[in-house]
């Protein structure tokens, strides 16, 4: 079968490339765009490890099918920066040790952003809840959710 | 139903680095014309913090910021041979061979230096803010950049250092097991609480008290990050996890993490950390490693926990509800203890 | 109930004990400093083994036994073979030196693990032919098209089971499914002390059965390699290992190739937990980029990280405890079993590992201890965070509640009672030092609210041990129970002579447990070939009649000069 070209926006920049017919957007992301921020845990939709943006919604990029972001906005841990300038989630795991391997660390930021830009000011629960469906082994989630909370209670996005 | 609480304790050793074969790790340092130094391992990160520990301790050794250090592992064309990262053996024994090769590279680098400044390179010392100067005459002084700026383009002396760390290969006799296991043990204490649900036979961890004895934390934040993540991975080994729920049968295998149970961020046990620093002789900075032991105390302190709140023994993990039930029903119901 | 601040809960530094054994004046040693990689992990940008592009990259999968235990009539790759994108399809006789164990390159055990296998299967998901197709779908698909002709065999899947006359055998390369020690014994002895004498003068014997499970390491990243054709002939490995040269060294004997030609790159991992050593990735990749001339990627899937991915092994261990009313141990008894699975890969290690942990952090004058490496038809076990250890720390120290109950101490108190000290002889006859039980135990109690009486409050690590606790044993009683016939003595478990054993025995030996002076000294580093001379001399009957070990001298990158 034909490749079929898709056309969106990442990270704000217009892309465009050829998806496999049934291709996630998963592997379209790393394999076909270069986009290597997602990663693959799982391909089952239970990791989070490829949470992604489609239209500032999270989304699983390895359920989701390559040609269904045609014409539209996806956001991956790479564009989070602007520039040089880290957003304050980046810079508050920093702080707060909020890595170890880093594999989850890309997918964890795309779930904290999307609920702090719905919900500035989050509990502890709504933390937690934001992020239960990111997997991570290293860290026993403590300092991931310590570093959420730091940015929701301090400083607005810049 | 009921909740009964219960209150469970244990304590352990772990021995750090492996025996078997003999256990090498090597390590080379080298600088830049600008005095920037790079570390060449084969060692891997897998999360534990290899790159970071072994940056500080090389920036330590050579007396220079960490900022001026940078560690480059593993690409097997550059980076000499390593065991690898497993037996908690990454800090201790390839602490030990940075610490090794900075000596060496810091030895030539007060040499150019010395040089420079027309002294003994035995009067010298290091800042660690990027000088070396003559002890207890701070103004005579030349930056590490200098130094190895004369070290390179008109002294013709590389500052580099080699170094190697090997635990030799400990005999095990077939008779008596009598053998040199392993050159120094860290150390742990835990006391958990758990809740224990007569109805459901759930168990919940609701607080978790430790003491863990380290060696030196070269890495406070390091160690904790250990500490935490270890202790939470040994509530999951407690009560949840297995690929074989029925073992030995082979049935009922999870193959997915919707099968495969671990806790998630909403089964956290506030876990509250005492870190003990006793340094191990031959450790790094006295350094040994935290990272395996950490899990191994929480497994039997939440079974002992489970006993004292109602009486049931679960000798197989992991402390399933199914388990609980069945030893409920098997004695009549809850008979809390409340030992500790 | 949580008490957590938005920085997370309490973390403590008691720099007040064991303060003057320590400078805390250090300039870099002793700060948090933020990782080095850390910057790459929260931009996305840390270079993960798949985080390497390769144009035309060919996907490489399995095709795996359904059944526990079977022999192999006939592997059919033809219909495979003919499958959309399939480029090769590789079975056993593509594999140059298609048996291996781990830790051989430790010159450790017995090859016995094929990479592709070609006779039989001892575990459901063992592989049998390795499909390379364009994308990773139609690598799937020709992999289920694989057609193999099963005889199926009866299999055993308990550990007791398993070492029972008469049960499968399931490795048969090791006699009645249980690993060799030293050439000598089916298990590891720990001997220490006269145990049975002193059950029989204990207060109380306290018994207990314990199980751990077999646990998967999870990482998030599953275990993968990608190799590519390099320039000048070699060829390049991007690997998730976490042992650089221990996958080195395996692929170079795997595919019969010097290590030179090989560039292993990797270092930042997506978590191990000791998943991550068994090198099983690595050749298969770098065969099939050899065999198609274009780059390789071999990565298991989720389900296949589960339950094909080697586990930590299930442990079974069973403790008998003589101790005194006043609650002192003076007698401990272990019957360990590890479940090694279908092949040894590192379970023979573990055990050496964990039987010089025993008795665990205790001072207690009699220790026995027979520990048996066994197989059975499950996936093969390997390392995981603890490995040796966490299992029989488990069991210790849920039986260390039990004895408490039984004497009716504080559970806290019995361990420092207990608890070993600077100077104590330990059962693995080396003195202890560094210790620091007592204080983690107190620091726990103090922290919990736990009572302990004034004499356990001001027990300490550094007093108190040593003198008559620092003797070893006037008598240790030892015994030949597990002997076997066949293996020469000069390795933990090398067979004598061929590859099959010889047929006629050399008699057994009368026991006779060297004494500490005739120890080996460790190898000298800077010599080429060490490893033969730092082992133990073979028994003088072995040596006359035949080398201790045959074959060429050969270069093992991790172990250097051995003989194969």
């Amino acid at each position: 079968m034909a490749k079929t070209p898709v056309s969106f926006t990442l990270n704000g920049s217009p892309r465009a490339a050829f998806a496999d017919p049934g291709q996630n957007l998963l592997e379209f992301l790393r394999r076909d765009v270069g986009d290597l921020s997602p990663k693959f845990g799982c391909g089952q939709g239970t990791c989070g490890a490829c949470t992604v943006t489609v239209d500032g919604e999270t989304h699983l990029a390895c359920l989701v099918l390559a040609q269904t972001v045609e014409g539209r906005d996806v956001g991956t841990a790479s564009g989070l920066a602007r520039g040089a300038q880290l957003d304050p989630l980046q810079e508050a795991f920093m702080d707060h040790f909020a890595a170890q391997c880093g594999y989850c660390t890309a997918g964890m930021l795309i779930s904290a952003r999307a609920l702090l830009d719905r919900n500035p000011r989050p509990t502890r629960d709504e933390v937690v809840e934001a992020i239960s469906g990111n997997l991570c082994r290293c860290t026993g989630y403590e300092p991931i959710i310590a570093a959420i909370l730091s940015v929701a209670e301090g400083r607005a996005r810049a | 139903m009921t909740v009964h609480r219960g209150r469970g304790f244990a304590a352990i050793n772990y021995p750090i680095g492996m025996n078997l074969g003999g256990d090498p790790s090597q390590a080379l340092v080298h600088s830049n014309p600008d005095g920037k130094f790079t570390v060449a391992l084969s060692a891997i990160d897998l999360g534990q913090g290899m790159k970071s520990v072994t940056r500080q301790i090389a920036a330590e050794t050579l007396g220079v910021p960490i900022e001026d250090v940078y560690v480059d592992t593993a690409d097997s064309d550059t980076g000499p041979h390593d065991m690898g990262s497993f037996a908690s053996r990454g800090t201790h024994r390839m602490g030990n061979a940075v610490i090794r090769a900075s000596e060496e590279a810091r030895q030539v680098m007060l040499e150019a230096a010395a040089e420079e400044l027309e002294v003994d390179a035995g009067d010298l010392v290091t800042d660690g803010r990027g000088n070396i100067h003559v002890k207890g005459a701070p103004s005579r002084t030349i930056t590490t950049m200098a130094a190895a700026q004369a070290a390179q383009f008109r002294q013709g002396r590389t500052i580099a250092g080699r170094g190697i760390f090997l635990i030799p290969l400990s005999e095990v006799d077939p008779e008596t097991g009598e053998m040199s296991p392993v050159t120094t043990f860290a150390h742990a204490a835990m006391l958990v609480t758990v809740e224990v649900d007569d109805e459901t036979g759930e168990v919940t961890v609701t607080d978790m008290q430790s003491a863990y004895e380290v060696g030196r934390a070269l890495n406070p934040k390091l160690v904790e990050q250990q500490l935490r993540g270890g202790a939470w991975m040994g509530m999951s080994h407690a009560a949840w996890e297995t690929t074989e729920p029925y073992y030995p049968s082979r049935d009922h295998g999870p193959e997915d993490f919707n099968t495969y149970l671990m806790p998630g961020p909403g089964d956290l046990a506030p876990h509250h950390i005492s870190i003990l620093e006793r340094p191990a002789e031959d450790g790094p900075y006295g350094g040994k490693g935290p990272g395996e032991m950490c899990a191994n105390p929480v497994l039997p302190a939440v079974v002992n926990a489970v006993y004292d709140a109602v009486g049931v023994r679960i000798d197989e993990l992991p402390v399933t509800p199914e388990k609980v039930l069945r030893g409920l029903q098997a004695q009549g119901g809850a008979r809390p203890r409340q030992a500790l | 109930m949580r008490d957590m601040t938005s920085d997370g809960p309490m973390v403590e530094f008691r720099k007040d004990l064991f303060a003057d054994e320590r400078d805390d004046n250090l300039n870099e040693v002793g700060k948090p400093t933020r990782r080095q990689d850390i910057l790459g992990h929260v931009t996305g940008r840390s270079p993960f083994f798949d985080d390497h592009l390769f144009d035309g990259l060919l996907h490489l999968r399995c095709a795996r036994s359904p059944h526990h235990h079977a022999r192999i009539r006939r592997i059919d790759t033809s219909a495979a073979e003919r499958m959309p994108g399939v480029v090769r399809v590789l079975t056993g006789r593509d594999v140059p030196v298609n048996l291996n164990t781990l830790l051989s390159l430790l010159d450790f055990g017995l090859d016995d693990e094929p990479i592709l296998s070609e006779n039989k299967t001892a575990y459901r998901g063992e592989p049998v032919a390795a499909v390379i197709a364009e994308t990773e779908a139609q690598a799937r698909a020709a992999a289920a098209a694989v057609q193999v002709d099963w005889e199926v065999l009866p299999h055993v899947l308990d550990v007791e089971e398993a070492i029972k006359p008469g049960a499968p055998a399931v490795l048969e390369i090791y006699p009645e499914n249980k690993f060799v020690y030293h050439g000598k014994y089916d298990h590891q002895k720990l001997r220490y002390g006269d145990v049975d004498r002193a059950l029989a003068e204990a207060d109380h014997v306290v018994e207990g059965r314990y199980q751990m499970s077999p646990i998967e390491q999870a990482p998030i990243e599953t275990c993968g390699a990608i190799a590519a054709p390099e320039q000048n002939d070699r060829y390049v490995c991007y690997t998730s290992t976490q042992a650089l040269f221990f996958s080195l060294g395996t692929a170079a004997k795997v595919l019969s190739m010097p290590s030179s030609r090989l560039h292993f790159i990797g270092g930042t991992v997506g978590g191990g937990f000791g998943g991550k050593v068994d090198s099983v990735h690595e050749p298969l990749a770098i065969l099939g980029a050899m065999l198609t001339g274009r780059p390789v990627k071999y990565a298991w899937d989720r389900a296949e990280e589960m339950q094909v991915g080697a586990p930590r092994g299930a442990e079974r261990w069973y403790i008998t405890d003589g101790v005194m009313a006043d609650g002192r141990i003076v007698a401990r008894k272990f019957t360990g079993y590890f479940d090694a699975g279908a092949y040894t890969r590192l379970s023979s290690y573990a055990i050496i590992k964990g039987v010089g942990h025993l008795p665990g952090p205790y001072t207690i004058p009699n220790v026995h201890a027979d520990v048996y490496c066994v197989y059975t038809n499950r996936t093969p076990a390997t390392a995981m965070r603890g490995f040796g250890i966490t299992g029989v720390d488990f069991a210790i120290e849920a039986h260390m509640d039990k004895v408490a109950e039984t004497v009716g101490l504080n559970p806290v108190e019995l361990r420092i009672l207990n608890a070993y000290r600077d100077g104590d002889m330990k059962a693995h006859r080396r003195l202890a030092k560094n210790c620091a039980l007592i204080e983690c135990a107190q620091v726990v109690a103090e922290k919990a609210g736990v009572t302990l009486s004034p004499q356990m409050k001001a027990a300490s690590s550094l007093r108190d041990g040593g003198g008559a606790r620092a003797e070893l044993p006037r008598h240790t009683a030892t015994d030949q129970e597990g002997r076997v016939e066949g293996f020469t003595a000069t390795s933990y478990a090398r067979k004598g002579g061929g590859d099959s054993p010889p047929t006629t025995a050399p008699p057994p030996r009368p026991a006779s447990p060297p004494p500490a002076a005739s120890r080996p000294s460790p190898p000298a580093p800077s010599q080429p070939a060490p490893s033969a001379s730092a082992r133990p001399e073979p028994a003088p009957e072995q040596a006359t009649k035949k080398p201790a070990r045959s074959g060429a001298m050969r270069f093992s990158s991790l172990s250097g000069f051995r003989r194969r």
